[in-house]
């Protein structure tokens, strides 16, 4: 049971730092529930999915369909989040402004928000995919149900409960920094998201492989609680390959490039406001 | 435009995937059988998984780089490498219990 636990907790927990981070990054504008909610249950009804087919996904494009489905999974969200990101810069100002009237809300009729339901349910899809995955397994097996699926309950509700610890560590920030707090995590989640991709082009033959620059697992592995939100928040890995490190610095060499370039000209509209 | 991207994505693969030598790892029962495997160093190697169980499994390196779903009754190419000389291990993430491996790398 407690292993069960420890492996669902493992994959709940990424998707819901993820969902914890866009929450918190777009405090304060009302209709965001509905948007990421919607990515949270699109993307649960896509884990099945995916699980489902995972035996076809995995044949595909020569047997490097996994690994080209995950590449594509993730650089989809870290384009998502450059747009957030980009987005942000121009629209922060005006939304803490308001936000500075107490409890005052962003009504988000006019904001292009879509970003959110595709980020959400792009992590709910992945991780989910594989708890499905493995739930479906151990149910095959010989353990009894009752344990699997308290097992796969506590795990849930435990990644859920870290996920909501630092929503609410973050929306105590002050108004006037949590974007800028927000958008600084949301830059490194972007980079790193991008350099787990480039570990699957590489696993695909894409790009070529690489011994890794360095080795940290030592001191710092991955697979620990504290290794996995690091690994989640700022992208840390134990042993990044020279091209993973080149992915990482350009996602943020572009995004904060984006940033800068369209933060600096209020006159640009990324959108019609209707 | 799907045709077109797996010609392109063919045409850059095979040049990677072409030269690695291949060995082979079953899953019965959720355990690898060889649990060791000896391959050589600071090249690429492809490890043809192939699960003889029912149920489905994660081909995932413990301290090195490599995760894989592999389902029930199927097989999976699994590149490896280039590593160090050393030990490495693998693991079935599904059933982590029974379903562990080494690679010896010289």
């Amino acid at each position: 049971m407690l292993g069960t636990a420890v492996i669902v907790f493992r994959e709940v927990l990424e998707a819901a730092l993820i969902v914890s981070i866009l929450m918190a990054a777009t405090a304060g504008v009302r209709s965001r529930n509905v948007w990421v909610g919607t990515g949270v249950l699109l993307g649960l009804g896509a884990a099945f999915g995916v699980a489902l087919f995972a035996g076809e996904i995995a044949g595909a494009f020569q047997g490097v369909g996994q690994e080209l489905f995950n590449a594509t999974v993730l650089l989809t969200a870290v384009t998502m989040l450059a747009w957030h990101n980009i987005w942000m810069s121009q629209h922060s100002k005006k939304i803490v402004a308001h936000l500075k009237e107490v409890g005052a809300q962003i009504s988000g009729g006019s904001l292009p928000l879509g970003y959110l339901t595709i980020t959400a349910g792009l992590a709910v899809m992945r991780e989910g995919s594989e708890v499905v995955l493995f739930m479906y397994g151990v149910a095959a097996g010989d353990s009894s149900p009752v344990e699997m699926l308290s097992g796969g309950l506590l795990g849930a509700a435990g990644g859920v409960a870290v996920g909501s610890l630092l929503y609410l560590g973050l929306v105590r920030i002050p108004v006037k920094w949590l974007f800028r707090v927000t958008g600084w995590i949301i830059l490194l989640l972007a980079a790193g998201l991008a350099a787990s991709a480039a570990g699957y082009l590489s696993q695909a033959g894409l790009l070529p492989s690489q011994a890794p620059l360095w080795n940290t697992g030592d001191i710092l592995s991955e697979k620990s609680v504290i290794g996995q939100l690091l690994h989640i928040l700022i992208g840390y890995q134990a042993r990044p390959t020279a091209i993973q490190v080149a992915f990482y610095l350009a996602t943020m060499a572009l995004i904060g490039a984006g940033m800068k370039w369209i933060g600096r000209e209020p006159g640009r509209r990324l959108q019609q406001v209707s | 435009m799907g045709k077109m991207f797996a010609a392109v994505t063919l045409g850059i693969a095979i040049p990677f995937l072409a030269m690695a030598s291949t060995y082979e790892v079953n899953i019965k029962d959720h355990r690898f059988d060889p649990t060791t495997l000896t391959i050589p160093a600071g090249e690429r190697v492809k490890l043809m998984v192939n699960n003889l169980d029912p149920t489905v499994e994660e081909f995932e390196g413990e301290n090195f780089d490599v995760e894989k779903i592999i389902p029930g009754k199927s097989k999976a190419a699994v590149f490896v490498g280039p590593l160090e000389p050393g030990e490495y291990e693998f693991i079935g993430e599904f059933h982590r219990d029974t379903a562990k491996g080494k690679l010896i790398v010289e």
